[in-house]
C-alpha cells in the first residue's frame, strides 16, 4: 500500500512538472512575453510601412477581417497578390492572441468583448488599461506620432516584447 | 515528380528574376504601345510634372508622389506610420525598380492612394524614366 501510494506521489509530480515545462514558465498562463514566430513573408509584407505587429497582439478574427481590407488598410492601399495574403493570413491566424499561450496575449483576448472585432490594438481594453497614464498629447509627441508606433517607447516590441523594464518614452 | 519540381523551381525563378530599371522600362514600353497608338516614347519631364502634381484626394486631404517621398527623390521619404521609404532615385538607391514584382505592387497602391484610379503605361514609364534622370 505504502508502496503504491509513493508511486502516485512520482506520477503526480513528473505531470505537473511536465505540464510547468509545456507551458514555457511558471505563471499560470505561460510566458509572460510573446514567442518568437518567423514568416518571411509576413515580416517583409507587413513591415513596409509601419512596425511589424506581432501577430499575438490580437484575436484571429481581427487579423482575417484586416487581411479582407487590405485595399482600404487604415486609409491605405495596402493589396497584396492573392497567394501573398492568403498565406500571410494563414500565419496569423495561426499565432494569433487566441490561439497563443503566453500572459500578454491572453489578456488582451480576454480584454475584448465576445461580439467585438477590433481593427486596432489600441482599441482593445487591455491597451487602453494600460496606457491610462501615457497622454494623448504624448501619444502626439513628434517622435512618437501615434499609439500605432509602439517601437517609439518599446524597442523589443517587433519581437513581441513589451517589458516594463524595457521602456523608455522619447521626448 | 521530380520534373514537375523542377518547373516549378523555373517558374519561380523567371518571377522573381531581378530586373533593371531599363527592362522594366521596356515592358512598360511594349504595353504603353498596346494602350495607346500615338505612343511616341517616355518623357522625364512628363515625369517630373507627374511626380509634383498635387491633386485633391476625395477625402478633402491634397496628395502627390511627393507627399511621402519628398519634393527630392534623392531624400528620404516617410510613410504615415513613421517608417522610412528608402530614396526613389536609382543614382542613390540602387535597388530602386529592379524587382519588376515590387514596382508594379507599389505602383498598384500608390496610384490609387495618390490618383484613386489606375496608372497608365506611359504615367509608370515616365516617372520611371523622371528618377532616372536625377544624378
Amino acid at each position: 500500500m505504502k508502496k503504491y501510494m509513493q508511486f502516485l506521489l512520482l506520477l503526480a509530480s513528473i505531470s505537473s512538472t511536465s505540464a510547468l515545462l509545456a507551458s514555457g514558465g511558471f505563471s499560470e498562463d505561460g510566458a509572460k512575453q510573446m514567442p518568437a514566430v518567423a514568416n518571411a513573408k509576413w515580416k517583409t509584407e507587413c513591415s513596409g510601412c509601419h512596425m511589424l505587429y506581432h501577430p499575438g497582439l490580437l484575436p484571429e478574427r481581427s487579423w482575417h477581417q484586416i487581411m479582407l481590407g487590405l485595399d482600404k488598410h487604415f486609409g491605405e492601399n495596402a493589396s497584396l497578390d492573392a497567394a501573398t495574403r492568403d498565406e500571410i493570413s494563414r500565419f496569423l491566424a495561426l499565432n494569433s492572441a487566441d490561439k497563443q499561450d503566453n500572459r500578454r496575449s491572453n489578456r488582451i483576448n480576454q480584454s475584448i468583448p465576445a461580439g467585438a472585432t477590433p481593427l486596432r490594438i489600441s482599441q482593445t481594453a487591455y491597451f487602453t488599461s494600460k496606457h491610462d497614464e501615457v497622454s494623448a498629447a504624448t501619444f502626439k509627441r513628434k517622435s512618437i506620432a501615434s499609439a500605432a508606433n509602439c517601437l517609439a517607447c518599446h524597442p523589443a516590441a517587433e519581437k513581441g516584447d513589451f517589458s516594463e523594464s524595457q521602456i523608455k518614452i522619447p521626448r | 515528380m521530380r520534373n514537375a519540381l523542377a518547373i516549378f523551381t523555373l517558374l519561380f525563378s523567371i518571377s522573381a528574376w531581378p530586373a533593371s530599371p531599363q527592362a522594366l522600362l521596356k515592358q512598360y514600353e511594349a504595353q504603353a504601345k498596346q494602350e495607346s497608338t500615338s505612343f511616341t516614347g517616355f518623357s522625364a519631364d512628363k515625369g517630373a510634372a507627374f511626380f509634383h502634381a498635387e491633386r485633391m484626394h476625395s477625402d478633402g486631404k491634397k496628395v502627390s508622389c511627393a507627399t511621402c517621398h519628398t519634393s527630392d527623390p534623392r531624400n528620404q521619404g516617410k510613410t504615415r506610420a513613421n517608417k522610412v521609404i528608402e530614396a526613389m532615385a536609382p543614382s542613390v538607391n540602387p535597388q530602386r525598380f529592379t524587382d519588376a514584382a515590387k514596382t508594379e505592387k507599389w505602383f498598384g497602391r500608390n496610384c490609387q492612394d495618390v490618383l484613386e484610379r489606375r496608372c497608365s503605361a506611359q504615367e509608370k514609364g515616365d516617372y520611371i524614366s523622371y528618377l532616372l534622370s536625377i544624378k
